[in-house]
């Protein structure tokens, strides 16, 4: 799966499921502080990404990912793993 | 003493999604009960409950909002947003006022058995998701409500089997009168899913008469042979009297008694003698007799053993005074946690309308209903107070009184 890829499919979900305004989804956005994600978002995100990705998110590789950029990064390296 | 109104009621029920569709069925006698196919996939003895759709929030509650609330909040918030808007409440008011809420639930199956199918399946708590936690617990009803709504004072849930939206009124009362709240949000809300009424039918107390599901309730009659399980929610808005007429507020109705106990007996089996202590507490409590109450609304489930006592204790106490008496469950089906709290906002709307809504299927009497005025026909009567009963598993027993406030 391309970066390209990942990123449809976070953006889609993003949007559809956790309803965050589509306009909001720049590389550089920040997950908590502009995209409004709290904690419990985030573990409807880990259910989502288990269920579109097929692994689960472990919450010390999130440790240094802040942005939106950073988080589709993530996922696509731990796809190709 | 501080007096105690109603300043605004709001329902969904298998009756209508608002009042004026509830008042209309409720006049028309029409039965709110049906088939449902997912029962007979289930196993369930009987497939017949009430029918309740479930409301469209998407778009009207943010997305927290939504995740968070169970089936049987869907339909609280459905009734409680009707409730204030016809009390007149905005969130303005309730961000500038101390509010409470009392509300009747007394489960969350649907949430608490998917949330387990989800565990079993992955193996993992996680994948239940953010909102299983807040959807499955018993106080999930005013957890939601209390947050949806901002609410700032009293804030829990009664869990009282079939009465618990009545004690839900009857401590809003209390907590009114006694001066530790001006307004409190009173109310009851039952879960509808064939995941939610599984056990209950597994005690054999649901009527089997599938052939024509609008027959199946028929409380009092000879030839019931048990309830039909039914759900939504109904919402009261309990306010202080000088604390209404200052807000300019329209007064429905007076919660004027409230009356309680408990039988010390059978965990299923009804009892004459405590159903009839819990109702002439609620008259002495309003400062009334029998002769002036001028309609009740029996909590009359159609089962065989509930309806039989509970006619013993009606002739007890009124048999003098050929006081009419309905059992809305008829058209409902028995709307269980909710039912204590929408069984006032059926007979508020006869209350306002003057007329007595049917208990619809009342054939033939047995023994013990052929003492009681039965109303099985819709007939126009000025209603200035009425009575209403709920009891439950345990022996938990709840009446109310209501006056028209002159």
């Amino acid at each position: 799966m391309q970066r390209e890829d990942v990123i449809k499919t976070v953006n889609n979900f993003l949007v559809e499921e956790i309803e965050i305004e589509e306009n909001l989804l720049g590389e550089e956005a920040l997950l908590k502080e502009d995209l409004g994600i709290d904690s419990l978002d985030f573990v409807d995100i880990v259910v989502i990404v288990e269920r579109n990705f097929g692994f689960k998110i472990k919450p010390e590789e999130m440790k240094d990912v802040k942005t939106l950029g950073q988080f589709y990064d993530y996922i696509a390296n731990k796809v190709k793993e | 003493m501080r007096r105690v109104v109603i300043t605004g009621m709001g329902i969904y029920s298998c009756l209508g999604k608002n009042l004026d569709e509830v008042t209309k069925s409720l006049y028309a006698g029409k039965s709110g009960i049906d088939i449902d196919p997912a029962r007979v996939e289930y196993g369930y003895r009987s497939p017949l409950t009430g029918i309740v759709e479930r409301p469209l929030l998407k778009g009207v509650l943010d997305r927290r909002s939504r995740v968070c609330l169970a089936e049987e909040g869907e339909y609280a918030y459905m009734a409680t947003a009707e409730a204030l808007k016809n009390a007149g409440i905005d969130m303005d008011y309730l961000a500038q006022n101390e509010v409470g809420i009392f509300y009747g639930n007394d489960s969350s199956a649907k949430a608490v058995i998917e949330a387990h199918s989800t565990a079993m399946q992955y193996k993992d708590t996680q994948m239940m998701g953010s909102g299983a936690i807040f959807q499955s617990m018993n106080s999930t009803v005013t957890m939601n409500l209390s947050t949806i709504f901002k609410l700032r004072g009293v804030n829990m849930t009664i869990s009282a089997a079939c009465a618990s939206g009545s004690h839900a009124i009857g401590l809003g009362l209390l907590f009114i009168r006694n001066g530790m709240q001006d307004v409190v949000i009173c109310g009851g809300a039952q879960e509808t899913s064939y995941l939610s009424m599984g056990s209950f039918d597994g005690i054999g107390a649901f009527s089997i008469r599938t052939d024509d599901p609008t027959k199946a309730s028929r409380p009092f009659d000879r030839d019931r042979d048990g309830l039909v399980p039914s759900g939504g929610a109904a919402t009261l808005i309990l306010e202080e009297y000088e604390h209404a007429v200052r807000r300019g507020a329209t007064i429905i109705a007076e919660v004027a008694g409230y009356g309680f106990s408990s039988n010390g007996a059978n965990i299923s089996q009804p009892s004459d003698h405590g159903s009839a202590t819990a109702m002439r507490r609620a008259m002495q409590d309003a400062g009334v007799m029998p002769a002036d109450i001028d309609y009740i609304n029996a909590h009359a489930t159609s089962t065989l053993q509930g309806d039989a006592f509970e006619a013993m204790s009606l002739q007890a106490l009124f048999g003098e005074c050929h006081t009419p008496i309905s059992s809305t469950k008829a058209m409902t089906g028995h709307e269980c946690w909710m039912a204590g709290a929408s069984e006032i906002v059926y007979s508020n709307l006869m209350m306002l309308n003057s007329f007595i809504a049917p208990n619809i299927n009342f054939e033939n009497p047995d023994e013990y209903s052929k003492h009681l005025n039965i109303i099985n026909k819709t007939i126009e009567k000025n209603i200035d107070v009425y009575l209403s009963n709920s009891f439950g598993f345990g022996g938990t027993n709840s009446a109310l009184v209501i006056k028209k406030i002159k």
